[in-house]
């Protein structure tokens, strides 16, 4: 077993009577790919939810290695963005509508911003060490706005970009907190293929040269097959299958999982 | 003790005006999830009505009181109704997939709209009403204090206890009530499963604004008088009621009531009754700060 | 005949009814107090004149959205001759009422033309710049005009005591924007701030002696400070129950000062509270021991209209201050998590934006510039009382902000002057003041629910202006 940049242990969550995730366990490693995949309702996003904080599990450990041990369970939501740098994307956008694409980029940056802005007293007063670091802060968010083809539309409000580009622009988003590891929550839904094509190529650039992790829940196979370098299955709650995505695709649990819901997909 | 007994009795008939008036919070909320600011002032709106109804049936020489009480009931819950649907057409509805906030901007841009033209149509001083229904019955003596309750704390008593059976069964057993816990559940369901949305939440402010109005007129003859304020001050207690029993729950509304009730005469009776405000208030933010789903309410799970 | 006009005549006929439901008790029957009892009299005639009025508003409203402008425009024109005819119509308001309704509908009949030549107008070219610059020098005449106001011969002492209020609901406006427009907070208890600010000066002057300008940064601290303490424990509620605690705080602070009567005199309130003074110089004809007047210090003639002139630039001073704050925080990182949090609170948390204390840092500069405010009040009213702190006050507040469109800073100044200003040039509708506040709030939602100034300049450019759009 080589380095670990997640480990999940013995993850369960219930909600009242409901077992919505039963004792699940994997790992996933620094620069690498790791899909979550499973039919509706196998507790995908549950997961996430426990690793971003949106949920407290009810049982299990949640450990992210970075420049120490992060135990994600125990801190509260926004500090796993901020200090473990967890970040995510949601399955139905949440960008900020109202604000311009560049300033949803800048706004991911806010807490190095903060610091710059020795919370806000330099900023006020105008402070060139504060200057400095805003420029800077617009540079990464313009090269990134170079990498999902935004340029052009960085002063426009991000709720009137096109669906696509509020998909991209929600990943470099996330981006932008610099994370150790991304949460990316079925990205490619409601894509056109050319879109979907543009996606797996983001997301391979940022597995490549960004050298993050990425944790993705993802219904489209001919994304997950292509792009993932490792698999876990869940289903009704549990793990039934973890491994490469050629072997996960050819262990039978998995087919029988998929057969009659998805099953078009599974072969793909 | 015999103080105690007499508060105790003072308290529940209180209780029981908030608990008609957190219903109409509560439902509301149930259904849109919104809280209805204006609520307060249809409440204030009925006692209005019912004040001028008793005045026409003492103009038309109706001197037998439970007629007069009837009658008046009925036009001030008709009438008042009338206040509670257009509201909801006029101010909420077209808000619907409006930004979060709206709707309880225009609400309290409605409040503020009743109570001044009340204000301006009757006037701002206090409006006395004479007593209804006098006379009462003494339970006991001790110390030299008599523990009485009237006919009219009876009365009230007696109007909410039926009010809310009528209303529990309303909900729990009619094709009304039905559609009204679908649309509660999920709005977009239910329509799509051919309920029809819009009418289910006319009707479910048409009966908030009636059971205010019922209230409104039991407030008029307890404390016999009103005026255009009354509705500020009776809504945020029925609000906390509603909050304190749980919100979008019936019974919980009701059991708020009676909390409110107990808190505020027991307080007044035995603290000091400047503070008596204070203390409701005081109970509305330390529910929701800890315990926002109330007595009798469900958690909210966040969906992400 | 239009083949629609039967659907009209019903849905208008309805409306009427409806009208005529709601007004039979509260607007048919008045109430008079007589000794110890109450008699009414009937108002059955105007009930009657006003649904009637309704009955043809809406036939016209009706008429204009499907495309019948000119009946419409037509019947908008008797409806406005009528209101406005020596007719003897039983009250003053049935005239205006009527007036109303034919304008509504003689608007509704060519908002069409309007709202296209207006577009039209904003697409081109020519009317994007232009608007932009609009705005840029809109707000610097406006700024030029306040400054020069008081020199003015228009400057009498009724102008400017409205200029005064005016300019104190203007910078309130300004500080609840901060809350409410740009951290997307609605706070109901805004006014309790106010009355900190005010109660801290009206003390500290009176009880130690200490001047304005030096109470006046504690009483902004002290506002802050309940803002912290009130906000910290609350902030996490959802929008709608911190609205309503909000508003809870604002009564349980109201209510303290009005029973602690050791402390704040109670209902009398509390009087005598010196005014602003200018280096040291007091505004008054005899300085007390130790002062000296300012028309001393100056060597002109005393004039009680010195000391209002004073004051007006007192709080366009403050009032600026509170802007400049604005617009400088709002491109600051705290700024822009602020309109974040507004837009999405989940996302901010997600990229590990505290929501607590962003929120709690928006609250407290709120309140802190509520308690300058306040100060400012204290010191030009010279007596304060309960009353000036209830809730009527912070919903005027809101109501401005929420008119002006949440978030901008120039919508602020248009509704201050409208909503205060309005009432008081035109004192026949002084009565109707509140009922058009309500009226207002419920319409702009319903119909411009981002308030007059829609428009939001983006807190960073990666592209300068004159190129938005190309690349």
């Amino acid at each position: 077993m080589s380095e670990t940049l997640i480990a999940v242990e013995h993850l369960t969550m219930r909600f009242g009577g409901l077992v919505a995730i039963d004792d699940v366990s994997f790992s996933a490693r620094p620069r690498e790919i790791t899909a979550i995949i499973g039919p509706n309702g196998a507790g995908k996003t549950t997961v996430f939810n426990c690793i971003t904080g949106f949920y407290k599990p009810t049982v299990g450990r949640l450990t992210l290695h970075g420049d120490r041990e992060y135990l994600l369970e125990r801190m509260l939501g926004h500090e796993i963005g901020q200090r473990a740098r967890v970040t995510r994307t949601f399955q139905n956008i949440r960008l900020f509508p109202g604000m311009t694409a560049l300033e949803n980029l800048m706004v991911a940056q806010h807490n190095k911003l903060m610091r710059a802005s020795g919370m806000s007293v330099f900023g006020l007063l105008g402070l060139k060490r504060f200057r400095t670091a805003e420029a800077d802060a617009v540079e990464i968010a313009r090269r990134w706005l170079e990498r999902i083809n935004l340029v052009a539309d960085a002063d426009r409000p991000a709720g009137e970009l096109p669906y696509g580009a509020q998909r991209r622009l929600e990943i470099a988003r996330a981006m932008c907190t610099e994370p150790r590891l991304l949460c990316l929550d079925e990205p490619a839904a409601g894509l056109n293929p050319r879109e979907s094509a543009e996606l797996n190529t983001l997301l391979v650039s940022i597995r490549e040269q960004d050298g993050v992790g990425v944790l993705l829940i993802e219904h489209d196979m001919s994304v997950v097959m292509r792009i993932s370098d490792h698999v876990v299955v869940l289903d009704y709650g549990r793990k039934i299958a973890e491994g490469a995505p050629a072997d996960v695709r050819k262990d039978p649990a998995v087919i029988q999982a998929y057969l009659g819901t998805d099953d078009g997909d599974s072969h793909a | 003790m015999a103080y105690f007994s007499q508060q105790l009795i003072n308290a529940v008939t209180l209780g029981a005006i908030y608990g008609l008036i957190a219903i109409g919070y509560t439902m509301v909320y149930g259904i849109i999830g919104m809280i209805n600011f204006a609520h307060g002032d249809i409440f204030m709106i009925g006692a209005f009505i019912s004040l001028i109804g008793f005045m026409i049936c003492a103009m038309l020489g109706i001197s037998s009181a439970p007629l007069a009480i009837v009658l008046v009931l009925m036009m001030s819950m008709a009438f008042t109704s009338v206040y509670g649907w257009a509201i909801e057409r006029t101010a909420y509805r077209p808000l619907r997939g409006s930004f979060r906030l709206a709707p309880l901007i225009s609400a309290i841009g409605v409040s503020i709209l009743l109570e001044n033209y009340v204000q301006l149509a009757q006037g701002a001083r206090p409006k006395p009403a004479g007593s209804i229904v006098t006379g009462g019955y003494t339970l006991f003596s001790s110390d030299g204090f008599d523990v009485r309750v009237t006919w009219l704390q009876i009365i009230i008593v007696v109007v909410t206890v039926v009010l809310m059976a009528g209303f529990t069964w309303l909900i729990s057993s009619t094709s009304l009530g039905r559609r009204q816990r679908a649309c509660e559940q999920d709005m977009k369901m239910a329509s799509l499963l051919g309920v029809n949305v819009d009418r289910t939440i006319s009707l479910t402010f048409v009966m908030g604004a009636a059971l205010a109005a019922v209230a409104g007129m039991l407030f008029l003859m307890y404390y016999g008088v009103v005026d255009f304020f009354i509705g500020f001050l009776a809504g945020i207690k029925a609000f906390t009621a509603a909050v304190l029993g749980g919100i979008g729950s019936l019974p919980g509304a009701m059991l708020g009531g009676l909390a409110i009730g107990l808190i505020e005469v027991f307080w007044a009776g035995y603290f000091s009754s400047e503070y008596k405000d204070v203390a409701v208030f005081a109970i509305l933010v330390l529910v929701l700060i800890f315990r926002p789903s109330g007595l009798l309410g469900k958690p909210e799970i966040e969906k992400v | 005949m239009d083949a629609r006009l039967p659907r009209m005549l019903k849905d208008a006929a309805v409306t009427a009814l409806v009208a005529a439901a709601l007004g039979i008790f509260i607007v048919g029957f008045r109430t008079h107090d007589i000794g110890k009892g109450l008699t009414f009299d009937y108002q059955l005639v105007d009930l009657g004149i006003a649904v009637v009025t309704i009955f043809f508003g809406r036939l016209g409203l009706l008429l204009a959205s499907t495309g019948l402008k000119w009946p419409a425009f037509a019947l908008g024109i008797v409806l406005g001759v009528i209101g406005a005819s020596p007719l003897q119509l039983p009250s003053g308001f049935l005239h205006w009422f009527v007036v109303f309704a034919g304008v509504l509908i003689i608007l509704r009949t060519i908002w069409p033309w309007v709202d296209e030549a207006a577009t039209k107008a904003r697409r081109s070219p020519v009317g994007t710049r232009a608007g932009q610059a609009g705005a840029k020098w809109f707000g610097a005449a406006l700024l030029v005009a306040a400054v020069v106001m008081p020199m003015t011969p228009f400057a009498d002492q009724q102008t400017m005591d409205l200029a005064v209020l005016i300019l104190t609901y203007v910078m309130l406006g300004w500080g609840l924007n901060i809350v409410v427009g740009l951290a997307g907070l609605l706070d109901l208890g805004y006014v309790a701030f106010y009355a900190v600010g005010a109660y801290s000066y009206a003390l500290l002057s009176t009880q130690y002696g200490l001047g304005f300008w030096t109470v006046l940064p504690l009483a902004g601290m002290m506002a802050a400070t309940f803002g912290l303490v009130l906000g910290f424990p609350v902030l996490r509620l959802r929008g709608d129950y911190l609205a309503i605690v909000t508003m809870g705080f604002g009564e349980i602070i109201r209510l303290v000062i009005l029973n602690w009567v050791d402390l704040t005199n109670g209902p009398a309130g509390i009087g005598s509270i010196p005014g602003p003074t200018l280096f040291g110089a007091v505004f008054a004809e005899n300085a007390p021991a130790g002062h000296r007047t300012f028309a001393e210090m100056m060597g002109i003639p005393f004039n009680s209209n010195q000391r209002l002139v004073f004051l007006y630039y007192v709080i366009l001073g403050l009032a600026l201050v509170t802007n400049f704050f604005t617009q400088r925080v709002r491109r600051l990182p705290v700024g822009r998590a602020w309109e974040a949090l507004r837009e999405d609170e989940t996302a901010c948390r997600a990229l590990g934006i505290n929501p607590t204390n962003t929120k709690l840092t928006a609250f407290a500069v709120g309140a802190m510039f509520a308690g300058f405010a306040g100060s400012f009040f204290a010191a030009k009213q010279r007596f304060i009382s309960p009353e000036s702190f209830t809730f009527i006050e912070s919903a005027i507040i809101l109501a401005i902000v929420v008119l002006g469109g949440m978030g901008s800073q120039i919508g602020v100044v248009l509704a201050a002057v409208l909503l205060i200003g309005m009432p008081e040039w035109f004192r026949d509708l002084g009565a109707y003041r509140m009922v058009v506040f309500g009226l207002a709030m419920v319409l702009i939602m319903v119909f411009r629910p981002r308030g007059l100034v829609s428009h939001r300049e983006p807190s960073v450019r990666l592209h300068p202006v004159h190129r938005r759009g190309g690349a």
